[in-house]
């Protein structure tokens, strides 16, 4: 009852900050309510036993990457920002895309079926630690995935590089 | 107490009480450290730079953050006209709590801490990174260019500093095998020289550097360089908000300086040859351990404040990217090859 109660809680939340994030007129208010949404999602982890994920998400997407959209979006010229409309011209179509989409997963919905539980269960996982267990299964049964993402990651770096550079004069 | 308190209450109530009285000695013994750290930091320099510091409030001049604290907390609240007034409500908050609820998870002697959690590493740098959206948006919320440039600054070297601390703790993880910070002290315990500073003295070297540029320190204090931005930040809160800034910044001074006691210096215990020597220092409580090596960090953090000039911007990005990473990238690189080689001689 009480985690259905949690479940709830973080699940209506976390649509109501998406909601506020895309709506706002000032780009520094939808960030800061991108961040609260943030702070929903590691909840959300750490109510499903995942702390690892959980710190992580904070870290990563709160502490890195959003404070990078800050950036940028201090940068912009506010006062020419408050003026535009939020969203497009042709925003009904995507509203019509995406109910659809909706529908179409809900319809889906019907036929799921739980996948076969693995070794993994809750009560190894608070034993061994998720950071252990987790670290366990990625660097052994899906080493091979962590390396491909590994090296598109390097090829992203890469290419950032070479865009940023300036051209050297020979 | 426990037991006292089991008597006539339910043993759900009786945890939550004891959680709660935990917290509150931990935030009022916190923050009157955070007082008198001002103190011992104007009393420290003054010396170095002889002069007495101060002594006119009350013996020695202890009273003086007492007073400090009265003055702030009745000056006038000055908020600029064309703020962003609910961002420059919330930033200074935002600041203060990243900083204290680190404290959560900090074992201060063998079985006290409020939150014994396995990601207890994990934790810190999260809420050290929560910290950078404080400064971002006094800078930005405050519309002042001195705060604006203040924010941008810190903010960018706030982050390419925490990169460098966490690498540089990876070392610790992989030797102790663990993120849960009670158990890293334990894990040191076991260890022939009691201290993590020993091997990992690249990883020591880099996170000291570190820590000073994550709490803004001389030589790395940039973001509040007087002479070219007033106070950077928070130059125009006034009143208890610029308070909760400076109390922020002590608080992650401590929080430094525990992070450095707890995962190198060997926490709440003293290594074993010391108490093979002399048997008798093991009825010193683990509290005095700690606090004394916290103590001495933080004298470190003032020495060198009383010491060395400021760095250039360029010169501290440079330091951060090119040398500190790439150490930190190295230690890594020996800690986990030796460790393998220890493993396959066992």
């Amino acid at each position: 009852m009480i985690s259905q109660l949690f479940f709830g809680y973080f699940a209506a939340v976390i649509i109501i900050l998406s909601l506020l994030v895309v709506t706002r007129k000032n780009p520094v208010h939808s960030v800061m309510w991108m961040l609260l949404m943030f702070f929903h999602i590691a909840g959300m982890y750490l109510f499903l036993n995942a702390e690892f994920i959980a710190a992580i998400q904070v870290i990563v997407y709160a502490g890195a990457i959003l404070v990078l959209f800050l950036f940028v979006v201090l940068l912009l010229n506010l006062r020419e920002e408050l003026q535009t409309n939020r969203f497009i011209g042709s925003w009904p179509a995507g509203l019509v895309i995406a109910a659809s989409l909706l529908l179409s997963m809900i319809a889906a919905l019907r036929s799921f079926v739980p996948g076969p539980s693995g070794p993994y269960t809750i009560a190894l996982i608070e034993k061994e630690t998720h950071t252990r267990v987790l670290g366990q299964v990625l660097y052994t049964e899906y080493l091979f995935p962590f390396e491909i993402a590994s090296l598109i990651l390097l090829v992203a770096i890469i290419g950032a590089i070479v865009l940023a550079k300036k051209k050297v004069r020979s | 107490m426990s037991a006292f308190l089991g008597a006539f209450l339910p043993p759900f109530i009786v945890q939550l009480v004891i959680i709660l009285l935990k917290i509150a000695v931990v935030i009022a013994i916190g923050l009157l450290h955070v007082a008198y750290a001002t103190y011992w930091e104007r009393k420290v320099i003054g010396h170095m730079q002889v002069r007495l510091g101060p002594r006119e409030v009350g013996p020695f001049g202890l009273l003086q953050p007492i007073a400090d604290g009265v003055k702030l907390f009745f000056k006038e609240d000055i908020i600029p006209a064309n703020a962003d007034k609910p961002l420059f409500y919330l930033s200074p908050v935002i600041f203060f709590i990243a900083a204290i609820s680190s404290l959560s998870v900090i074992p201060f002697f063998e079985s006290f801490v409020i939150a014994d959690i396995n990601i207890g590493l994990l934790f810190l740098f999260a809420m050290s990174s929560l910290g950078a959206y404080g400064i971002v948006l006094s800078g930005w919320s405050s519309n002042s260019k001195y705060a604006f440039l203040g924010g941008l600054r810190s903010a960018s070297q706030v982050i390419s500093y925490e990169i460098s601390m966490g690498l540089s703790l990876v070392g610790v993880m992989l030797m102790a095998g663990s993120l849960n910070l009670s158990d890293i002290v334990r894990a040191q315990h076991q260890y022939p020289t009691g201290m993590f500073a020993v091997p990992q003295f690249i990883g020591f070297f880099v996170f000291v550097v570190s820590a000073f540029a994550e709490t803004n320190r001389l030589p790395f204090d940039l973001p509040e360089a007087e002479s070219e931005l007033v106070a950077g930040y928070f130059t125009e809160y006034s009143g208890f908000r610029f308070a909760l800034f400076f109390l922020g910044e002590y608080t992650g001074m401590i929080i430094m300086s525990s992070i450095s006691s707890i995962c190198f210096l060997g926490g709440w215990t003293i290594p074993r040859f010391v108490t093979d020597l002399l048997p008798f220092l093991n009825y010193v409580p683990g509290i005095l351990w700690f606090l004394l090596k916290v103590y001495c960090f933080m004298f470190f953090f003032y020495w060198v404040r009383a010491t060395l000039p400021r760095y250039r911007y360029d010169q501290l990005m440079a330091i951060g990217w090119k040398l500190l990473i790439p150490l930190s990238l190295l230690n890594i690189v020996i800690t986990a090859i030796v460790k393998i080689w220890f493993r396959g001689m066992a």
